[in-house]
Parts: structure tokens; sequence; C-alpha cells
């Protein structure tokens, strides 16, 4: 016997909207079943899990803090795949934006006012979207696989900001620590809400980057032209649209987005280069991107979930004991069924039996 | 109103897991920057808090969040802690520093250890360390009395202070021995990473060295050592099981009497802001048991231990050249801790280009 997927012919409305909510039903059955066998109770754990962390005032700053770099570079990558291009390497974009963005704290400390903090996330914006703009070239120049040439180019971005703080930009005062200097007080991103908590602009700057491009997306002639050539680069062609401009528009947005998102980090959250500045924040946008359907405003919440499942999971560990293995474990199930249910949207599963077959046989001779 | 008594039970039912076990007279937390399965450096930092834990028993509630990364997510991750009852935090990575200081200032009554930094911005913050080096040294008289290439093979993480400290010793100790004495370091440029390890063990290997020695976490190099016949020198915790026949000794970092000191004075209420930097003589660093070797090397590497335990002897002592051929220290000089906390230079035999 075996098993395949056929294309539904028509999606159930219905389904497509309560797919999120049976997915997270069928993870918390999941995790309550695996925190049983490892001897906890399934209600304390899924309650640290989910409730614990929203229950006080700076645990919500943190939500927001984890969420916005997540929104940012994900709601750049759905223009992205949208369009049918695959940029894998926000991680780099996002890294190059932060060093961009970091040349007037490090390299010019004495320059201190108002003006730095502006610049500094225009550089930011600039250095991502210049970054992003190279497997562009080679994709529009030499038909290159960006998926390829996006990736690797994570690690020369790694690597170079790595060789910076070891070498040139490394603080003076640092005891030869591999870090640059601290950012003086012009070059932080504000709090939003100083007195309850550290939340930074930088979610403010993510929830305006959501509206702009769900209003983009879904009401102006470049959206429609993103979607068109996405699904269908020959009819695209035919009204008068470019494969090789639109290329370079959506990884220039989505690099300008992600750089964006590294010079908040650093300056925001951070106050200083290092050697590692994200946690993986560009390739775990990807899954964002895809948990909110490619679409900006889903991807809003679908960044908070994620959020909320790190946050969760420090929580847990503190409270109960489980091993930080355990929470992996967990967000894996969370986007296993996600993505499953939304598969069974799209498609059913038939099993076909060895009867069937041969009669399949039978009906080619 | 049904609703309303259904809302009230689970508002009653929130507030009621807020409270958990406060019987304990004092909570210990620990974050670590690895998982606690690295059989390396965050291994040993928790064996340190098995110890607190048996030595206290129910006096002592702990906690620890492993795998921590530096950056955004500390600050988070140690003001969770602090927040959840915490009444002293140890945060066992550079990369920590930072965060632990911004939180120590939100939180004055939560006393704060971090581990190899040296900002104490605050009252509440103390500094540890250890004088890894002090092993270090006796790593090197053993392998110039083993080796019969003259040159030993050095994994290193990172280029910072405590590293090229280590470098600097092992050379030394081992030119105590043979004057012409050299050490190839390759950089893996990560604490933790089993396979890169690996591959800079086989190449050193490759280039002729003949006896391996790592400042990483993990016991891939051990293990290479192993398949190649060679011997090696173990990382952070005895890690014998992983090479029988290849360990020859092993720095053991044993954080549990600091821990358990400390957590005693904050019983007592004698807990003081302090920079503490123990070595051999204070029991934070120890010998793994000398293996694979004949008595006579073992009978001078128990020497020098115990010399420098008694502190008789400091590794840092001149005459000492550096690496560019320019006198470091005068004959019977000994180096100030200043100058090694910040060192960035080789001392001579070192056989690299120190990353700068």
């Amino acid at each position: 016997m075996r098993i395949e997927l056929v294309k539904r012919p028509e999606q159930s409305r219905l389904f497509s909207a309560l797919s999120p909510f049976i997915a997270l039903g069928l993870t918390l059955i999941a995790g309550a079943i695996m925190f049983s066998l490892l001897g906890k109770n399934p209600v304390d754990a899924l309650y640290f899990y989910f409730v614990d962390p929203l229950r006080e005032v700076w645990s919500l700053h943190e939500l927001a803090i984890k969420a916005a770099p997540l929104i940012l570079i994900a709601v750049g990558l759905s223009v992205c795949y949208l369009s049918n291009n695959w940029n894998i390497g926000a991680e780099g974009q996002f890294t190059i934006g932060a060093i961009a963005g970091s040349i007037l704290p490090v390299l010019f400390p004495q320059f201190q006012n108002w003006a730095v903090l502006p610049l500094m996330l225009i550089m930011g914006m600039v250095g991502g979207a210049a970054y992003a703009s190279i497997p562009a070239f080679l994709k529009a120049r030499f038909n290159t696989n960006e998926i390829l040439t996006s990736l690797m180019l994570v690690y020369v971005a790694q690597l170079f900001l790595d060789w910076l703080v070891r070498g040139p930009w490394r603080n003076p005062e640092g005891m030869n620590f591999p870090e640059t200097r601290n950012f003086h007080e012009y070059a932080v991103l504000p709090e939003i809400w100083a007195a309850s908590g550290r939340a930074n602009w930088g979610f403010v700057f993510a929830l305006v980057a959501a509206v702009v491009l769900w209003f983009m997306l879904s009401r102006t002639l470049k959206g429609f032209e993103v979607k068109v050539l996405g699904q269908s680069p020959r009819a695209g062609k035919f009204a008068g649209f470019s494969a090789s401009k639109m290329v370079f528009f959506v990884f220039i947005v989505s690099g300008a987005l992600a750089g964006l998102a590294g010079i908040s980090e650093v300056s925001g959250a951070i106050g200083q280069l290092r050697p590692t500045i994200s946690p993986g924040y560009g390739f775990a946008a990807i899954i964002v991107a895809f948990l909110g359907r490619l679409n900006p405003l889903g991807i809003v919440a679908a960044g908070l979930v994620l959020a909320l499942s790190y946050l969760g999971g420090e929580a847990a560990q503190i409270s109960i004991g489980v091993s930080d293995k355990v929470v992996r474990a967990f967000q894996g199930m969370l986007l296993f069924f996600v993505l499953a249910c939304d598969t069974l949207i799209h498609y059913r599963i038939r099993f076909i039996g060895a009867p069937a077959k041969t009669w399949e046989a039978a009906q080619n001779v | 109103m049904k609703k309303t008594i259904l809302l009230t039970a689970a508002a009653a039912a929130v507030l009621s897991f807020g409270t958990i076990a406060a019987e304990a007279k004092v909570k210990g937390c620990w974050v670590y920057v690895g998982p606690i399965g690295d059989f390396g450096y965050s291994y040993q930092h928790h064996q340190g808090l098995l110890q607190a834990k048996e030595k206290f028993g129910d006096e002592l509630e702990t906690a620890y969040l492993e795998s921590v990364p530096e950056g955004a997510d500390a600050e988070r991750a140690i003001e969770r802690l602090a927040r959840s009852g915490c009444n002293i935090i140890f945060t066992t990575s550079f990369g920590f520093m930072d965060p632990t200081n911004k939180v120590a200032g939100k939180f004055p009554d939560v006393k704060f250890e971090h581990a190899t930094g040296y900002k104490r911005e605050h009252p509440n913050v103390a500094t540890y360390n250890s004088k890894f080096h002090e092993g270090r040294y006796v790593q090197g008289v053993i392998a110039a009395k083993l080796s019969k290439a003259g040159v030993a093979g050095y994994i290193a993480s990172f280029p910072i202070p405590e590293v090229v400290m280590g470098i600097n010793a092992f050379v030394l100790g081992a030119q105590s021995v043979n004057p012409d004495f050299k050490v190839k370091v390759v950089w893996a440029n990560t604490w933790f990473d089993a396979g890169k390890e690996a591959d800079a063990a086989k190449a050193l290997i490759d280039q002729g060295v003949d006896i391996i020695t790592q400042h990483t976490d993990s016991t891939a190099p051990m293990q290479v050592a192993t398949e190649r016949g060679i011997k090696a020198f173990g990382q952070a915790s005895d890690m014998i099981k992983f090479g029988p026949e290849t360990q020859l000794t092993s720095i053991v970092d044993d954080w549990g009497p600091y821990y358990i000191e400390r957590i005693q004075a904050l019983i007592d209420g004698t807990w003081k802001q302090q920079d503490v930097w123990g070595g051999m003589k204070e029991g934070h660093v120890v010998m793994a048991p000398y293996t694979n070797m004949p008595d006579d090397v073992k009978k001078l590497a128990e020497e020098t231990e115990a010399k420098i335990k008694s502190g008789e002897f400091n590794p840092f002592t001149g005459p000492i050249t550096k690496q560019d051929g320019t006198e470091w220290l005068k004959a019977g000089e000994v180096s100030d801790d200043g100058t090694l906390l910040g060192m960035n230079f080789y001392v001579k035999g070192v056989d690299d280009k120190l990353p700068q």
C-alpha cells in the first residue's frame, strides 16, 4: 500500500480559517503527551509555556523584542517568496545591515548628536539592501541559483563580522575581547515605554513595515505584479512586467528590512557589535513567513507565536526543570502540525492498496 | 454570571501557580552558554551546581538555563531568573557580562556572580575566574618530556587573553624541559563544535605534531588522537573515558567549592562584591590523574604541580622573551595579573601569528 497526496479541486474556506487553531490544539495534545512521558504535569508545563510569559508587563516587552526582528525580516521575505524568488540569506543581510549601521558609533564615536540614529538606520537598510542585491544581480545576469548564493553569503557576512570585532573594530578599552566599543547614548534605539520594560522602537518598525507591505501587496499594481510574476512568469511577461527588475526589487526590499532588523537589534537590544549578534533570526524568519502564509498581517501573528515559544521555553526550563532540548522538540511539533494542517487543506490523502494498483495496471494494458 | 464564575476560577488558578515551593532558604540559579551535556565547560559548571545542591540539601533550591545565546537573549534569561525568585545568579560565560550588569542594576537585592568577566558596575555583582594556565604549564612540562618531534599541537578557540595566556603557559612549561620546544596553533573559532575540532586535530597531526592539547570543549580531539595513536590532554573535565590509552591528564575546572563558598556567604549574610581569580591553591583548578606516561615524567609533573600549588612558583616568571624577540620579563621578575588578563602577544616558541 502506498500513500498519495492529491490536490483538492477546491479548498474549504472553513478549514482554511480553522487550520491554525486545529494545529495549535494538536500541538497541545502531543505536547501534553510528551510532558507526561517525562513525568511532568502536562497542565503545569503548558501553562508555563503559553500563559506564564504573558502574565507580566516586562515579559510582554521581551516578547516584542524577540518578535520584532522575526516580523521585520519575514514580511520582507514574504514579498520575495510571493514573486518566486528564494532569498535564504536574510541572516547575512541582517548582519551586514548591523555592520553598516554601526559605522558611525564605532568609527566616529565623537560624532554625537540627534542625527546619528536616523543615519544609522538608513545606513543599516542600505547595507542590507546592497548585500541582497549581490544574489539578485547574479540571478538576473547569469541566472545563478539564488538559494545557493544568498545562503552562502550568510557565512561570508558572519565571518566578516567576526573579523571586524576581533580586529579593526575591537574596543580599544575592552581588554582585547572580541567586541566593539559600547554605543553612545545618541546611537541607542530608544525604548517605547521605558518605565515598564525594554522593548524598543524596532517593534514599531516591524508593525509599520507589515502594514505598508500588506497595503502594497493587496492594493497596488506593484503587489499585483509581484504575484503575477510569482505564479506565472509567462503571463507576467505578456503583461509587460520585467522579471529581472522584479528580482532586484524584491531582494532590495527584503534586504533593506533585514538590514533594518539588524541595526535595530544591535542598537536597541545589544548596544555594541559582538561576534554573534543573532541567534538565527534570519532563518527562523523563513518559518515565520510561511506560518503567516506569506501574508504580512498573518506574519505579525506568526512572529508573536514563535517568539512566545522561545520565552515559554525558558519559563518551562526554570519552573519545571525540563531540558532545553524538550523545548526545541516542542517548537518542532508546533511547526510540524501547522504545516501538516496547511498541506491537508490543499491536498487530500489517498491510500492506494495493492488491488487497486492491479486494477490500474489492467486498465493500462 | 456563569462566565464571571468561570473567569474568576481561571484567574485563581493562574494566580495559584505563581507561588510554588517557598520552603527553601536560598535559591541559586545558573546560566550556561552551552548544553550541560557538552562534557566540557558547561558540564563542569553544572557539576558545581550539583555539588552545591548536595552540600546544602533542602536549604538550597536551584534552577538553570542551558544553551543561552550571548546577545539580546541573555538579558531576558537573566532577568527571568531574577524575577523568578533567585537570590544568587551565576552567569557562566564571558558574553553575559553586560547583560549581567544591566539586570543587576534593576535588582539590587539579588546577588550576581559573573564568570570570566571584568565589569562590576553595581555592588551586587562579583566576578570569578580560574587560573587554568597553571594547569597548562604542567601540561607543557609533560609534553616536552614525551614528544619526540619537539612540537605539540594546540587547538584554540578564540584569541582572547585567557586563551593566549594558556598557549604561552604551555610553551613556557615545555621550554623549561626543552628550550627549543615549539607549539603549532589552530584556531577553531568555536567553544564547542566536534566536527571542526576533529578537523583541527587531524590537520595538526598531519603537520607532524605528536601531542595534542585543546582549549575547546568537545572530546573529539581526544578521539582523533586515539585513532592516530598519539597522546593528548583533556579539557575542562576528566575525559579519560574518551581516551583511556590517550589522555595524559586533564585540567578539571572544579567550580563546586566556589559555588558552595558564595552561597554559604549569602546565607550567613557576609556576601560581598569581589573579584576572585583562583587557581590550584584555591582548589579551583585540579589536575586529573597522570596516566599513560613513565614514572619519571609523572614525578616531574607532580613536583611542578606541587610548586605551583604552594605558591612557590609562578608560571609567568622571567626571563621570558616575546615572540618578536623583545624582552618581556627580566630574570626572576613575575608578571602582574593586569598584563596577563589583557594578554595579546605570544612568547618565543609559538609557531603561529596571533590573530589581531
